[in-house]
């Protein structure tokens, strides 16, 4: 007769209790964390009203809530019921050099919402809070007064808005070409000198000079539309009732938060999320959009994945299908599932070593002379990034895809041989079909674990500020030998290497959260891409 | 009793190979006039030896296989069956460590000879699996796989071969409403005779089938035993079975193997009604396999 103890550890119960407790705990962690992500992330967009703070000094403090913490007693003996302070963001960091302050409850007189509290969203110096009080065109006074000068202001701000969107076209479009024009004569140049390049080099001098002239007519014209750009200016004054002129043309967006609908906050708050996933970053990243990080994170990403997708795959087919499986195979096995394991900063230094230095350092010998001592891939840049990730990913698509081949069924060879086909024709017809659910599974895998590694890409080619795009307008086109921004070294960089790390908290969760988003995307697209697969060769184990 | 186990275990140590093969011969001597003149041999199988590695599965296997008529190979479980089965098609090929020796004539050429074209032989002498193997593809195109990969592009031409096959196989009316739809949405027994159809439509001249109806029902048995009447007409069919019953239904000829090695070859009624070896006989009585 078994004891009921026993009786009840037989039955299972207690094994069930602790497998649930295991997923519920892990599952808990995650969406914890995604929770806290999200939170954070999405309420950055979220434009909060204007609080007018009035101290026992008699100072005020204008700003944005953003936060709130109890003082623990321990800090402060005298104040035994523990008072809180809050956490205010109070812009206008070239008044007061801070873009917070604590303020502590108990100095606190009087709290108000004042509708005319206005926030200016600045292209430098971060938000300013305050109140209008003139326009000026130039030196001569345009507007005086709140009312009048904010409904002056409106239209000013959109006009310089399109104004920067102008300048920036000629200087990033226009000029950029013309540089890029220039940049190539300067090199035929240089290798004429060389002594590679046939042709005249008046040709050249002529075709420089040219450029040079029409650069210099576009400087005219630039500086025409930034005398223009700062035509205007505001003269703004904060609670205390100090000044501050500035000029429109840095002003991206006026608003009064408080006298905002919640249907007008929640356009704002979409066009903020826009605007950051689509613009490029300001002030040392912490300010504005993260798009050339999203850029070169998912760019990074597909060129990772169309180099380990064909070598894993043909790896995994030599290996499983025509290699014989002995100790060597064996061997190759074990140091591939190990490679998996080497810790990607090795990775890093491999890539720096091999593609970058040996490779990079000799295709520039030997195809851009011309432009030595300057490096073109024998620096870091996105293709040596991508190869040195598609190596640190190969082992888990080449698991992966031994996995599915083994998956497929005997039957379905043995059918298609004694049909007559080949060795090859099976593989092509009939097992990689069956087996690419399995493939794309490895790469699901490997390309989740490439957009979050960062180690590896501080080695080989990523930085904190891109000037330029890999892939823009000038020929040719793509250009795997730049440098770019990633969203998993722009977290990094933010979150611990900016000067403003209170402003740039925000900016951090956003990364974090964009970054999961792009990765969860990719996920979802080779997801479905899967699911349309086995859909197709239905049957298939995997 | 006979056997006893461990002759049944080690029959190469109590009986010499060479007794044992006289013996068969002997079994072919003695009945010439089973086999009118009219009927050719297809396929000569003379002193064929089977390794895999270092062990022996078959040994010195003669036998002749009559043209449009149909085979059955019996036998116990690890007997030799579908390795010799297997070794017509060439399947064994794939095995490493796999080795033959011995002639095995197909139409008086050697399978095993260095100028056979291995996709050829197979494109002649075609299979169909003891498990129901349709591609993950639609049953259009299963059908067509064959006839795609020996080079017919054409439309018409494919459409024509897939419906023979499809009707070769029994299977045309219950599936030409639905050619393009996965195979794997056919029951068990239709998914076999969709394997058949796939296998008719390279136009074999044999079809080796390994245990056809073991997973299915009587009813898809029944179908493909029919089936098999009229295949006849056109091909040379081989069938492995365990089932005594059904080799007695479907085939012309019978071979009892037992231990890698050919008991007794001949008629079928021959070998059911009056077989010339008692190991045979207890086998065909359910006395022991």
């Amino acid at each position: 007769m078994r004891s009921p103890f026993k009786t009840f550890l037989a039955s299972g119960n207690v094994f069930i209790w602790g497998c649930a407790a295991g997923v519920s705990v892990s599952l808990l962690m995650v969406f914890g964390l995604l929770l806290l992500i999200v939170i954070n992330g999405l309420g950055y967009f979220w434009t909060s009203n204007v609080v007018d703070l009035t101290l026992k000094s008699g100072q005020h403090v204008m700003g944005q809530l953003a936060g709130r913490e109890v003082i623990p007693r321990s800090v402060t003996p005298d104040r035994p019921e523990g008072k809180g302070r809050l956490r205010v963001k109070i812009g206008n960091r070239d008044i007061n050099g801070l873009d917070f302050k604590w303020v502590n409850e108990d100095q606190i007189v009087s709290q108000a919402y004042p509708a005319d509290a206005a926030l200016l969203e600045r292209r430098e110096w971060g938000n300013m809070y305050g109140r209008v009080k003139a326009v000026y065109k130039g030196e001569t006074l345009q507007v005086e007064g709140n009312d009048a000068g904010w409904i002056a202001l409106a239209p000013l701000i959109s006009a310089t808005n399109d104004l920067h969107q102008q300048i920036a076209r000629i200087e990033q479009i226009e000029i950029g070409s013309i540089n890029a024009e220039l940049e190539q004569a300067r090199l035929k140049t240089r290798s004429f000198e060389l002594g590679k390049e046939r042709g005249s080099l008046n040709d050249l001098t002529a075709q420089i000079a040219a450029a040079e002239s029409r650069y210099q007519a576009k400087t005219v014209e630039l500086d025409a539309l930034r005398t223009q750009f700062d035509e205007y200016s505001v003269l703004m004054v904060d609670a205390n009732g100090q000044e501050k002129q500035i000029s429109v043309g840095q002003i991206i967006r006026a608003l009064h938060p408080n006298e905002m609908g919640l249907l007008h906050k929640s356009w704002i708050y979409l066009t903020n999320v826009w605007s950051v996933v689509s613009t490029e970053p300001r002030e040392a990243n912490t300010e504005g959009g993260i798009f050339p990080a999203i850029f070169g994170t998912v760019m990074m990403v597909i060129i990772m994945s169309l180099v380990v997708a064909p070598f894993g795959v043909l790896a995994a087919l030599y290996l499983r299908e025509y290699a014989r499986q002995g100790v060597m195979v064996r061997l190759v096995r074990i140091a591939v599932n190990n490679l998996a394991g080497v810790p990607s900063i090795v990775f890093g230094v491999f890539g720096l070593g091999f593609f970058i230095y040996a490779i990079g350092g000799t295709l520039d010998t030997l195809f851009f002379p011309e432009r030595l001592p300057t490096p073109t891939f024998g620096t870091g840049g996105i293709l040596w990034a991508s190869l040195t990730l598609a190596l640190l990913t190969v082992p888990v698509v080449i698991v992966a895809t031994e996995e599915g081949l083994a998956a497929v069924p005997r039957e379905f060879r043995e059918g298609s041989l004694a049909l007559g086909a080949t060795k090859l024709e099976t593989m092509l017809k009939v097992v990689i079909p069956s087996a690419l659910p399995g493939i794309l599974t490895g790469l699901i895998l490997a390309m989740a674990r490439a957009a979050g590694e960062v180690a590896p890409l501080m080695l080989t080619g990523v930085v904190k500020l891109a000037p330029s795009l890999p892939v823009d307008g000038s020929w040719p086109f793509f250009h795997f030998d730049r440098k770019f921004m990633h969203l998993g070294f722009h977290i990094y960089d933010v979150g611990f290497q900016s000067p403003n790390v209170e402003a740039a908290k925000p900016m951090v969760y956003i990364t974090t959260l964009v970054l999961i988003a792009v990765v969860v995307l990719l996920n979802c697209t080779a997801i479905v891409l899967r699911n349309h697969l086995r859909k197709k060769y239905a049957g298939s184990v995997l | 009793m006979y056997p006893s186990p461990s002759v049944t275990q080690q029959p190469s140590q109590s009986q010499p190979l060479s007794s044992q093969r006289f013996d068969v011969q002997d079994g072919h001597l003695q009945s010439p006039d089973n086999r009118s003149n009219s009927q050719a041999v297809k396929l000569a199988l003379q002193q064929v030896n089977f390794f895999y590695g270092s062990s022996q599965a078959l040994f010195k296997i003669d036998i002749e296989i009559m043209k449009n008529q149909v085979t059955s190979f019996i036998g116990p479980s690890g007997c030799g069956k579908s390795t010799l089965l297997r070794c017509l098609n060439r399947l064994n090929d794939l095995i490493e460590g796999a080795r033959v020796e011995g002639a095995m004539l197909l139409d008086g050429v050697d399978i095993n000879g260095h100028d056979v074209d291995i996709t050829d032989l197979r494109k002649r002498v075609g299979m169909v699996f003891q498990k129901s193997n349709p591609f993950p593809k639609s049953i259009y195109e299963n059908v067509a796989y064959g006839p795609r990969l020996h080079g017919i592009r054409n439309r018409a031409q494919l459409d024509q071969i897939v419906e023979e096959g499809l009707k070769g196989a029994g299977l045309w009316e219950e599936v030409k409403d639905r050619l393009q739809a996965s195979a794997f949405g056919l029951s068990g027994g239709q998914q076999q005779r969709l394997c058949i159809a796939r296998a008719l439509a390279v136009k074999p001249d044999v079809l080796l089938m390994d245990e056809p109806c073991s997973a299915l029902d009587p009813v898809a048995t029944a179908k493909i035993e029919e089936l098999l009447f009229s295949l006849k007409q056109e091909l040379t069919v081989i069938i492995v079975t365990h089932n005594m019953q059904q080799a007695a239904r479907v085939s012309d000829w019978t071979a009892f193997m037992y231990l890698g090695e050919m008991v007794e070859f001949g008629l079928t009624k021959q070998i059911f009604t009056n077989p010339s070896k008692k190991q045979t006989d207890d086998y065909i009585t359910g006395r022991f396999g």
